[in-house]
Formats: C-alpha cells, structure tokens, sequence
C-alpha cells in the first residue's frame, strides 16, 4: 500500500519519523538493562547508563604518593609523581579542574599551584603530573587528597557477569538457577507436543460422534485461568506423593499447554491435503503409518510455532514453578524466581540485577530473533491464549 | 539423582512412553481385538475405526481432565469449605456455604484489587491495541518496516520478571539533588525542575506504571495480528477510495477499520484474558504494595502467605467468572466455524 502514502512525500517522512520514535521507545528500557549490566556499581549509581555510551565529565578522589617518599632537593622537601598512576584509566585523561578540598572540587585550573596548610605548595598538570613541595619534612601515612575533574571515555566491564555466573555466591548465582530452568523447560515442552500431536490428529482426520463437542470443550479449556489449578493439583500432587517437584511442573506444564498444542495443531491439520491421507489410506496404510510418516512430517511449521509458544511460557514462567517446584530447601529454584529474590535482596544493586535479568532474557531473546517467523505463524493460527 | 538426567530420562519415558502406547494400543486393536481377516473383516475394520479416535484421545483428554476439568469443579469446592486440621494431624474439609465470599467482600485489599484489575481491563487492551494498530500502520507503508516490526515485537519474548526488571529501572528514584539514574525521574527533574518522585510508591498512578509494562510487552502481539489483518484488506476497496478523494485519515477509518474490526475483537479479548490472570509483574514490582493489588496477586497472598484456602479458592473463583463471557464468546464462535 505504498502508493497511498507514496503520493505524499511528506506524510512518507512523517512516517518514516514516527516510526522510529515508536522503535526508540520499545527498544529503550531494554538497552538500558543491557548497558548497566555491563558497567560497575559506582557509575551505575553516579550516572544515568544513556551518558555510559559517551565520554563523561567525572569528579574523581585521588591522592598523592605518601609522605615516605619525598625526597629532599635544595632544602625543600618534594613530592612528585602521577595522580592516575595506580589507578585502572586509559591514559588519555585531560582534566579540566583539580582542588583540594571537598568544598570546593574545582578550585584549580590545570597547572595552578595551590597553597596547602603549613608553607606546602602543590601544582597538578592537565595530565595528572604533581608536584608537592614543603619547606618542613611531610608527616602522616598517607599523601595528600586531590579532587580531579576529569572526561573520561566510556568504561564496560565483564566482571558483572563473572559475579553472577561463576562466583559461586549462593544469592547472586544465575549458574544453578538456569540449569534448573532448563530442566524445566525442555522436558514441558516435548512431551506435550507429542500427545497433543495423537488428539489433533483424531480431531483433524478422524470421524466419530462427540467431535464436535470435544473441540468445542477444548476451545473452553483453552481461557481458564491456572489459577484455578493451583490449590486442587498441588493438594493431587502432595496426596499421590510426587509432591513438589520437577515430575508435578513437567505435569503442569503439560496440562496446561495442551488446549493451545490441540488447537494450533487441529487447525493445520484440518488444512492439509486430503488426497495424501486417502490415496494413503486406499494403499492400505494404517493410521498409525499416516500419522508418523505423512502427517507429521507435513506438520513441522505448526509443531515448530507450538513448541516456541511452550518453550517461552515455560521459561519465562514464574507462577507454576513457585507453586509446583520451589521447596522450602530452595534447591531448584528457577531463574525468574531468582530474579524475584534478589530484587528483594539486592534492591539496590543494580549491576547484579541487570546482569541477571539479562543473563535470564538472553535464552529467549535468542530463540525470538532466530525463529520469529514460526512465532508469528503460530500466533495468526491461533490467536486465543 | 541429577536433575538433569532426571529430565533426560523424562524426555525419554514421556515420549517413548507415548509412542509406544499409541504404536501398541492401534496393533493391539487392529491385530488382535478386530482383526480384519475371517468371516467379520469388514465389520472388524468399522469397528476398529469407531474405536480408535478414542485410542488417539486418551491420552490428551485424560491430561485435560486432570489438570483443567477437574481443577475448576475442585475449585467451586474448595471455596466453599473450610480447611481445618483435626489433633491427630488429618486435614478435613467442613462445607461452609457461602462464608468464604463473604469474608472475601469484607476484606478492602479485596475490593482495592477488583477495581484496580478492572482498571486494568480499560486500559491495557486498549493501549496495546491502539499502539499495535498504530505501528502496524505505520510499519506496512516502509521499506524497512519489517526490522521495526521486529523490535517493537521482541519485548514479547521478555518474561513479565524481566521486564520488571526493565521498568523498575525506568522508574528508579535518588535522593533529591543526586544524579537520577532512572529515565522517567531524570526527565522529570529535567523538565520541571522539582525534586525526583518515588514513583513506584505514589498510589493510583503507580498501578498506571505497572500497566505500561504490560502495554510495552502486548503491543508487539497486536500489530502482528493486525499487520496482518491490514494486509488481508482487498485492495480494490482502497483504490475505489482514492479515485473518490478519500485522504489517508479517512480511508484509515472509514475503510480500513470496518474491516478489520474483527481482528481488534480478537486482539482485545486475547489481551484482555492475559489481563486477567496477570500476576508476575505485581508481584515483582510492588507486590501489591502501594494500592497496586491485582486479583490473581490477592490469591497468591491468600493461598501462600495467609494460607486460607477457602478465600483463595473464592478469590480464583472470581477470576474464573470474569473469564466466562469471552469463554463462552470463543466456543461459540468456534462452533458456527465448523459449521
């Protein structure tokens, strides 16, 4: 439909305009998660992470070298060295103002001497350069503090995702969490396709009385909230032993996935050809043979869209998995529930909590990019849960 | 054992285990119970055919009954007992008629989550249906339309945990006079020059905040479905509008929209039932806190924190009869389909 608005340069830049603001501003809360997971506690607490991506100005506490090196030249007793070294910078730093008390940060220009307490003179040059003079021999244990604005450039780090992947700290750790989610996820998302696969094909191909009706309750089954569910299966579950754990969230996931994997899979059943299953039911095939060896095969983008929609829910779960999985030991805890406990631990930290909420969102993101067409298939097939 | 490997062998029963039964189950009818040769093979053949949808059915309509069918009828139940443990350590449940409701309709948290997920029920369908609607306009008229469409649909793959994550960011606050590390407080203090709010803890539009997140993860789900609606529009129907003068605005609403109204029922309701059983996003932003209670958070609470299974049971009762006039709209719909 481009001619319509292809007559109408400007309507097309407006467009062009508004669609970009509306992609900006999907997409921006998601880049911020991603830039703070990849900066240090104290810039993300310091400045906002749309200034990460560009040079800041800084305010930085440094010090001079201790007292116990000066050396005395001429009768005066002399400091010097650079403020920076030490410290984990690139080298190209330009600063703008130095001082010497908190009160006043910028007191300085680069390359002013400043008059400290007792006769002691101390000049910084723009690239950290200092020279610290006294007529009296310097006493303390540490050297003077100097307070140094500077730009300096855009810093990232990976040690975010060293804390929470491989530190082994029981409360931070993604490792364990996303082990178990996988457990979760890749078992609740096969075995429904399987026999959701066997019902829609009965409900696709099959004659018999009550069809009907059946499609019509699993239409029904399709909107009931899971949290009707909770309280009567966990009372089965803990009544017929299997209790919390990994076997009753397999079990939910499958029940609960069924309506949508019978569904989405009927309908394109229903649209298949059907001289191939009679020509192949008049060569004497059984319905079984049909089933494996034509309708399966012919099914792969639907059971691919179903196994995407399954896939996601289950790993992006929090509600099953509280109630189904988690025990009071905490062992197989999954990683949205991980992310929840430390929003309530870590409220504050935000390099860990964007680290691991990336760390969880990754999976997904993945899967999205690399199977988006299946997904959108899926969704215009069966456009109900 | 590993988990792991206790998920591996999982795969293998659950699959196997299917497999084999419909594999055996379908020669155990056609060989040995109706078997299609002697004197009754053609009788046989008709009445292994009759019998082996259901063979194909079990499975799935046992798993449905169980975990679906069974759960709603045990619900009703439930929320009209009260669960009370006996001295020598048994749990009975005494039937109590109606007393779960009512205590229910005592409790303000109660009536502050009805209005609030109704609240809720406005809002977000709208929002997401009118952005959606909104990009997928947009989106179709572009060359590179389609990496848009992409992006603005990726925060679907998000969990409703992540994407908390996400906007609590967003809605960060700092002491006053320290640098803002959230966007909409830097915003704010850029614009007005007042100090930062503490958003998330501001009652009545913290639950607006909340509602974004959710709008930000459906709308990606709306312009899809309408992307595609918009596409399926006859494109003699817009030409004829153009030869009659019609402008881009009009031919949007007047021709475009009738159309596809429809697909915005099927949008909305869709939304709206994900509305209904939101959960995740309260949970982890505020908890319900602050005047943010949903229904299903106030089950949560019920069921794991108060441990009144009788209330929860009422509350998740009240979920289940805003569900049903879209229930019963589907499975109508769905019948006149297949007629």
């Amino acid at each position: 439909m481009d001619n319509i608005a292809g007559t109408k340069s400007s309507l097309t830049w407006a467009v062009h305009i508004s669609v970009a603001a509306l992609v900006a501003l999907w997409l921006f809360p998601t880049v911020g998660l991603f830039v703070s997971s990849f900066r240090t506690a104290d810039q993300i607490a310091t400045s906002g992470w749309w200034k990460a991506l560009f040079p800041t100005e800084q305010s930085l506490t440094l010090r001079t070298a201790d007292p116990d090196t000066q050396m005395s030249v001429d009768g005066v007793y002399v400091i010097e060295g650079n403020l920076f070294t030490g410290e984990d910078l690139s080298d190209e730093i330009d600063m703008s103002a130095w001082g010497t008390s908190s009160r006043d940060i910028g007191a300085y220009a680069p390359g002013d001497t400043a008059e400290l307490r007792d006769g002691e003179r101390i000049t910084v040059q723009a690239n950290g350069d200092y020279r610290l003079e006294s007529p009296v021999e310097m006493e303390g244990s540490r050297g003077q503090r100097i307070f140094v604005t500077a730009e300096l450039p855009p810093d990232f780090t990976l040690e975010n995702y060293q804390q929470v992947l491989f530190s082994g700290n029981a409360t931070d750790s993604m490792a364990k969490a996303f082990f178990n989610t996988l457990t979760v996820t890749i078992p609740a998302t096969i075995i429904p396709i399987v026999v959701a696969a066997f019902a829609a094909y009965a409900l696709a191909w099959m004659d018999f009385p009550g069809r009907a009706l059946l499609i019509a309750v699993i239409v029904g089954l399709l909107v009931v909230p899971l949290q009707l569910a909770l309280i009567p299966l966990l009372k089965l579950h803990l009544g017929i032993g299997i209790g919390k754990g990994y076997l009753g969230t397999w079990l939910a996931h499958t029940g609960f996935g069924l309506p949508l994997a019978i569904y989405l899979l009927r309908n394109y059943m229903v649209g298949l050809p059907r001289d191939i299953i009679e020509n192949a039911r008049v060569d004497g095939a059984t319905e079984f043979q049909i089933f494996t060896k034509i309708i399966l095969p012919l099914s792969f983008p639907a059971l691919a869209s179903f196994a995407i929609f399954q896939f996601l829910w289950t790993w992006n779960d929090l509600l099953v998995a509280k109630v189904f999985l988690i025990d009071a030991t905490g062992q197989t805890t999954v990683m949205t529930n991980q992310i929840v406990e430390l929003l309530g631990t870590r409220g504050g930290n935000w390099e860990i909590l964007a680290t691991a909420a990336f760390v969880s969102i990754a999976v997904p993101l993945l899967v999205f990019f690399a199977m988006q067409k299946y997904l959108v298939r899926g969704l215009l097939a069966g456009s109900v849960k | 054992m590993n988990p792991a490997f206790q998920g591996l062998l999982t795969i293998a029963i659950g699959v196997g285990g299917c497999l084999s039964y419909f594999y055996f189950s379908n020669q155990f009818l056609d060989k040995v119970l109706f078997p299609a040769r002697g004197p009754n093979a053609g009788k046989n053949i008709n009445r292994a055919n009759l019998v082996r949808p259901w063979l194909f059915l079990l499975p799935a309509i046992f798993a449905l009954g169980l975990y679906l069918a069974y759960p709603v009828v045990e619900t009703i139940r439930l929320s009209l007992t009260e669960r009370q443990t006996l001295s020598d350590g048994t749990t009975i449940y005494n039937f109590v008629g109606l007393a779960n409701y009512a205590q229910m309709s005592a409790d303000p948290k109660f009536w502050e989550a009805l209005i609030n997920n109704m609240l809720w029920l406005i809002v977000v369908p709208a929002m997401s249906t009118a952005f959606g609607l909104l990009a997928a306009q947009l989106t179709d008229r572009i060359a590179w339309g389609n990496i848009a469409k992409s992006l603005i649909f990726m925060p679907m793959a998000i969990s409703f945990v992540g994407a908390a994550v996400i906007w609590k960011l967003v809605y960060d606050a700092r002491p006053p006079g320290s640098e803002q590390i959230g966007v909409l407080n830097a915003v704010y203090v850029w614009l007005t020059g007042n100090d930062p709010q503490q958003w998330l803890t501001t009652p009545f539009w913290n639950s607006f905040l909340l509602m974004i997140v959710l709008i930000w993860i459906q709308t990606g789900f709306a312009m899809v479905i309408l992307s595609a609606a918009l596409r399926g529009i006859p494109e003699e129907t817009i030409e004829a509008a153009i030869v009659d003068g019609a402008n881009p605005f009009q031919i949007f609403f007047k021709i475009k929209m009738p159309q596809i109204a429809g697909t915005i029922v099927v949008v909305w309701t869709t939304i709206t039932l994900v509305v209904l059983k939101i959960f995740d996003i309260v949970f982890a932003m505020t908890n319900g806190q602050w005047g943010t209670q949903v229904l299903a958070n106030y089950m949560f609470n019920q069921l794991f924190v108060a441990r009144d299974w009788g209330v929860g049971s009422a509350s998740a009762m009240v979920i289940m009869l805003l569900v049903t006039p879209i229930l019963y709209w589907n499975v109508r719909n769905a019948r006149k389909e297949m007629r």
